[in-house]
């Protein structure tokens, strides 16, 4: 009786490492071939497409890229401007309204956090032509302003917070500084936002993200090829001019998410939990 | 005494004051405005001013009697679909494997990493990526199904409607059932410990235990897993777009995708593709409203219910004083 039992629990065991196995190396092979595809000559890719091991053209590719106007390191300025202005932004005012609405009883509280819970899920794409024709009339196309300031208002980033400091904040901490003279702003500027270092790292890290990763707004706002950011830069490898040159669209691809594999092998601990911590916001 | 009476309530409006002005200029306003060009003859390219229809409506006959718009509202439902149920039961299974105390999987650390890794990479290089990886005649992916004999000769995958659907789905479901397994385990973790222990003393097998009691604790974090799924679904742009510009022949065209086409690709539809928009507002209206309503704040609604007892109580103690 005992025997089966663990005979069964050892195959049980085998059926799940090899199917967590097989779900990794889909995880990992498409990424893998495109950085090693990235350092291949496009003959090499020719006569075969899957390999091990790098090779040794990453140079030329390079080349390849750079002399056909398709210039990384422009797309890789400006994602960063505009992701690093977004993120900021985001996170201070995030904080400073979900403060608002924890440390104070107003009389408009619970009805401004009702409206924020009722438009937490509303998407950019349903008023794009009215975002467009707007930003246009007061001529901010191909300005990063329409990308970056909207940032200040994110209802999920300004929930999250409130559902942090309502874990954490005390009031007495509030009380003591008003005593010791700090204004209110001092206070939130100086004491709170230390208090908050763990929510403004999680949703730092996943503004940052999401921002980088938009293809969306930029693709509506910008076109002018100097203020393409990476995810744009993706869209123009479609043009025939790339069609044969197979080694330098890997390595293009993985310049425009090197940052983001940087990022999340050195952060994954805080990016797992982060997403666990976001379920629990019930 | 005079300490008392000093009111800090202004400043939760002061904080409040930069989300609320932000949130009226670049929300609310281009809303309202798209809601209004939905009314209008606004088209063309360069052409900015506009003037309203007779029939206020027109836009939203002409959208809706659109073989292509229907087409790609079908798509946006049977490719979320094709993405969201294999998602879930995966996200199911690795959660009750990774959750079982029998099994106590080693490596789960290393697996979260990877299987959730595709979730924050670029979706547009993902999509990119997959159309390179599934070229014609020559791509990793025909080589490798060459190499390992499931195929005979190379497959035209950018031609065929099952093959691009499906591998839209896939990319899809790809990158979002890591992220729905750590939800879940995270949800699972949240049930009481004791529930479990109890079950395993009754003698309750892995299997009973995990319908019986993970499943049913797990209904409202599935059902945000739904609607969550099912709002992003709708805004699926960036795959259908960059893996095949929605083709062939329109079997990945989503609805965003649409209108994107309509007003920026050269079309300058963008009366249509506002009236479009409002159609989706709608639709995700209504189901963030059921959103709304699963996760309304449950401290505060019980918070009321007391003071309305509690004012109840007053009253009634008033009456009989008064008796």
């Amino acid at each position: 009786m005992k025997r089966k039992s663990l005979g069964m629990s050892v195959m049980m065991r085998t059926i799940i490492y090899t199917v967590c196995i097989f779900l990794s190396i889909i995880s990992i092979f498409p990424f893998y071939t495109m950085f090693i595809n990235a350092t291949r000559g496009t003959y090499e890719i020719q006569s075969s497409s899957i390999a091990l091991i790098p090779s040794t053209y990453t140079l030329s590719n390079w080349k390849v890229l750079i002399n056909k106007n398709f210039n990384p390191l422009i797309g890789f300025v400006n994602s960063m401007i505009v992701s690093c202005g977004a993120t900021i932004l985001g996170v201070y005012f995030s904080s400073l309204t979900a403060y608002g609405l924890v440390a104070y009883q107003w009389k408009w509280r619970q009805p401004f956090f009702t409206f924020i819970m009722a438009v937490l899920m509303i998407p950019a794409q349903v008023s794009i032509i009215g975002f467009f024709q707007f930003m246009y009339r007061i001529g901010l196309i191909n300005n990063f302003i329409p990308l970056i300031v909207p940032a200040m208002a994110s209802p999920a980033m300004v929930f999250f917070m409130r559902q942090y400091l309502l874990g954490t904040l005390s009031m007495d901490i509030v009380n003591c500084a008003r005593i010791d003279g700090s204004g209110e702003f001092r206070t939130f500027n100086q004491i709170i936002l230390p208090i908050m270092q763990p929510a403004l790292a999680t949703q730092a890290i996943f503004s940052f993200v999401a921002s980088w990763n938009n293809l969306f707004m930029p693709l509506v706002l910008l076109t002018d090829r100097t203020k393409y950011t990476m995810p744009i830069m993706v869209n123009l490898l479609r043009g025939d001019i790339y069609r044969t040159e197979y080694g330098s669209v890997y390595l293009a691809l993985s310049l425009t998410v090197l940052p983001l594999f940087i990022v999340y092998f050195l952060l994954s601990r805080y990016i797992i939990s982060g997403v666990a911590l976001g379920a629990l916001k019930e | 005494m005079r300490r008392k009476s000093i009111s800090y309530a202004k400043w939760g409006y002061i904080f409040s004051i930069p989300f609320v002005v932000v949130f009226l200029i670049f929300s609310l306003y281009p809303i309202i405005f798209t809601a209004t060009i939905g009314f209008t003859n606004l088209q063309g390219a360069g052409k900015h001013t506009y003037s309203f229809l007779v029939k206020p409506f027109d836009n939203y006959r002409i959208v809706f009697h659109n073989a292509s718009f229907l087409k790609s509202l079908r798509n946006t439902g049977m490719i979320w679909m094709m993405n969201f149920i294999p998602q879930m039961l995966l996200g199911l299974l690795l959660t009750a494997w990774f959750t079982n105390r029998r099994f106590k999987v080693r490596g789960q650390g290393l697996f979260k990493v990877l299987l959730y890794m595709p979730n924050i990479i670029t979706a547009a290089t993902i999509a990119f990526l997959f159309r390179n990886l599934f070229g014609y005649p020559k791509g990793p992916i025909n080589d490798l199904f060459l190499m390992l004999g499931f195929i005979d000769k190379p497959i035209y995958f950018w031609l065929s409607a099952p093959w691009s659907r499906g591998i839209v789905a896939f990319i899809q479901c790809w990158m979002w059932y890591g992220n729905t397994m750590i939800v879940l385990i995270a949800g699972v973790m949240g049930i009481d410990p004791t529930l479990f222990e109890a079950a395993e003393i009754d003698g309750a097998s892995a299997t009973q235990i995990f319908f019986q009691i993970t499943l049913p604790s797990l209904r409202t974090i599935l059902l945000y897993t739904l609607v969550t799924s099912m709002i992003g679904g709708l805004q699926m742009f960036d795959i259908p777009l960059l893996y095949n510009l929605g083709g062939p022949d329109e079997t990945t065209l989503t609805t965003s995708v649409w209108i994107y086409n309509q007003a920026f690709s050269g079309r300058y539809f963008f009366n249509r593709a506002s009236a479009a928009s409002m159609i989706m507002f709608i639709i995700i209206v209504v189901l963030s409203s059921f959103l709304f309503y699963l996760l309304r704040d449950k401290d505060a609604a019980k918070l009321n219910k007391e003071r309305r007892a509690l004012k109840r109580m007053g009253k009634q103690q008033q009456k009989e004083a008064q008796v």
